[in-house]
């Protein structure tokens, strides 16, 4: 019982995330680049059901924001006029999940230095690192099965060249390895260009460890009876692999990308902190956290963390559905690893 | 006789890792559009003849695999190269940011072990207690959370209790003041690496706890502490001991990052400076020493290993 409610979590928690960063065109308010100056810094909107009389709205509304002469970034809240906070509205042939009419502003998680609604770019920047990670992930398991396949059905000089070369990239120390790869690629490219090259960067650094379990998988089910009869009713070596033996490797493979995917989301996020991935002012995980690198920032405008925030959840949700797939696999009897 | 020859096979095998490693990491260098003269040559200062100049002083315009030897050559004399961006060699760059990062790494190593060891045994030993459910959940939490975010989250923590400079701190007069310094990038790095120490030491136990020769012992009325400790921790030492090869690995990682992030002088932020300027012999220097540190310690820990346990020896 107590497993099943686990399994549950898990995978609410996972469907959950995913599919906020999957409608962040509906669930945002605002495009990712746009600028409101006159509120750099806003802390996260308060959203209210008691007016200043005390009286309860079943629609919840905000305040619109001023500015407090004097010291930077402060703001405080105008009481006089309500404005209602709408759902499901229509704007320009797209539907928002909620939104407030000028001139107030729904900043749910605040702004940063721009005056950009960091809710809106946490759900579109996640959409862009979720994207490079999974795109890494397919690239990582491609080579992975590929090289794992060869090496395990073919064996000889394959099998060892492919391990050998598996080992080294195993034993490098791996951060290092991809930011000297990233830095020996051009720094500044288009958005596109970006993207995709840190997805590859990323991908061409992870097949290892999926090539060596897939190996091991396809060593132990090559020697399986079926197969053995289906290669003695003359089965050509390509037909065994893509029909016989690939598909026993369906689960590991599953499991490889449940681990990759959040590796690489951290990964992404990391060369954008460092400023080797996406530039702004496209939004990402990363680059919205180097913000972090001033001091001013990390002491004063603590509504600044959502993307850690995020990050945790999404990586930990990653994580325990490997949790669970790995539990499952190990209760089914088929531990390979 | 047989130790002998493994060790030879597992050197000769460590040395080919790493020829292996040089070559690749030259590679990915000379593969790098643009260098540090073309940066340089942006100057209208500086004219063409003292250019052609600084590339003969630095032979960039021998062939690439001359330009390889003579770089392999400076590996094995301990210079690693040039750099160009600091105009001294490498070696005297790296060394003492090496005992930084070293100086680091060895702290979180230490208290990550020194807090994961009684935790593993303590949890293994009251398995499905409430205490392992508070610590393997606890875990779990910890290893779900990216490095980056951790080191993040606390520089935040100590910043919002007004402990910044410690980790910020970059002067080192005197052992308090490096004590000080070392504490927050320590912590975090040892809570990184603690949850996979802490996973593997509560499976290893747990395996040795539940074995047949443990219940046999128990048989004999020994006290839980001396089974616990004499009997459980050397049978369960053999996976602990290639895990911590295989930590040295995670945490080499990790702590570029934690580097970064608290400025702590050590590799790290070098590293990356060297990146930005595109001074590629501290780039390959960096690497290849990691890589050589990585292979030393796992050989070491395969060498503990096959001490250790008769089972290896047995396999070789």
């Amino acid at each position: 019982m107590l497993r099943q409610r686990k399994v549950a979590t898990a995978l609410a928690i996972f469907a959950a995330t995913n599919l906020c960063l999957l409608l962040a065109g509906f669930l945002a308010p605002y495009p990712a680049a746009e600028q409101h100056r006159e509120f750099a810094y806003a802390p996260p909107i308060r959203i209210h059901f008691v007016d200043a009389s005390g009286r309860f709205h079943l629609r919840p509304f905000v305040y619109s924001l001023v500015a407090v002469d004097g010291d930077g970034f402060s703001y405080r809240e105008d009481p006089d006029i309500q404005y209602p906070i709408h759902f499901f509205v229509r704007r320009s042939a797209e539907r928002h999940a909620f939104e407030v009419t000028e001139p107030a502003n729904i900043f749910l998680f605040g702004t940063d230095g721009f005056g950009r609604d960091i809710f809106s770019r946490v759900l579109y920047g996640g959409r862009i690192s979720m994207a490079a990670a999974l795109l890494a992930t397919l690239l990582s398991l491609l080579i992975g099965t590929v090289f794992g396949a060869t090496a395990g059905h073919f064996g000889g000089i394959a099998d060892t060249s492919i391990m050998r070369v598996a080992e080294l990239v195993l034993a490098l120390p791996c951060i290092y390895l991809l930011l000297a790869l990233r830095a020996a690629l051009p720094l500044h490219l288009g958005t596109t260009q970006t993207f995709l090259l840190i997805s590859a960067v990323i991908g061409v650094m992870g097949w290892a460890r999926p090539a060596r379990l897939i190996r091991g998988v396809v060593l132990s089910a090559k020697e399986r009876g079926f197969v053995m009869s289906a290669r003695g009713f003359g089965a050509s070596e390509w037909y065994l692999l893509r029909r016989h033996v690939l598909p026993q490797a369906l689960g590991i493979i599953l499991t490889q990308a449940v681990i990759l995917v959040p590796q690489f989301i951290t990964a992404e996020a990391t060369l954008s902190f460092l400023g080797l991935g996406m530039n702004e002012p496209v939004p990402s995980w990363g680059n919205m956290l180097s913000a972090f690198q001033h001091f001013q920032v990390m002491s004063s405008y603590w509504w600044m963390v959502a993307p850690i925030i995020a990050l945790v959840l999404v990586s930990g949700s990653y994580f325990a559905l490997a949790d669970v797939f790995d539990t499952e696999r190990i209760r089914a009897g088929k531990s390979y690893a | 006789m047989k130790a002998a020859r493994y060790f030879e096979r597992r050197l000769v095998h460590s040395v080919a890792l790493l020829v292996t490693i040089s070559a690749l990491t030259f590679t990915i260098s000379q593969l790098a559009p643009g260098s540090f003269l073309d940066e340089i040559k942006l100057n209208p200062q500086i004219s063409a003849q003292t250019l052609a100049g600084l590339r003969a002083q630095y032979g960039l315009d021998q062939p690439v695999p001359v330009r390889y030897f003579r770089w392999l050559k400076s590996v094995a004399t301990g210079d690693f190269g040039y750099s160009l961006a600091y105009n001294m060699p490498v070696k005297k760059l790296i060394w003492e940011r090496l005992g930084n990062t070293l100086l680091l790494g060895a702290t979180a190593m230490v208290l990550a072990w020194v807090v994961a060891l009684p935790c593993g045994i303590w949890s293994a030993y009251k398995a499905r207690r409430w205490i392992d459910r508070i610590l393997v959940a606890s875990s779990t939490l910890l290893l779900g959370t990216p490095e980056l975010a951790l080191a993040l989250l606390f520089i935040l923590v100590a910043a919002h209790f007004g402990n910044v400079g410690a980790g910020f701190e970059k002067s080192r007069s005197g052992g308090a003041s490096v004590l000080r310094g070392v504490r927050i990038p320590a912590v975090v790095l040892a809570l990184a690496a603690f949850p996979i120490l802490f996973r593997h030491i509560r499976s290893a136990m747990g395996e040795a706890w539940h074995s047949p020769f443990l219940q046999a012992a128990r048989g004999h009325g020994i006290g839980n502490m001396r089974l616990l400790l004499r009997h459980a921790l050397p049978a369960a030492a053999s996976p602990l001991i290639s895990l911590f090869g295989l930590s040295l690995a995670g945490l080499v990682s990790a702590s570029f990052l934690v580097e970064v992030i608290t400025g702590w002088p050590g590799i790290g932020p070098l590293f990356l400076e060297a990146i930005y300027s595109r001074d590629f012999h501290v780039v390959m220097a960096v690497v290849m020493l990691f890589s050589l540190f990585l292979i030393i310690a796992n050989l070491i820990a395969d060498l503990l290993l096959y001490a250790a346990d008769p089972r290896v020896r047995a396999e070789c």
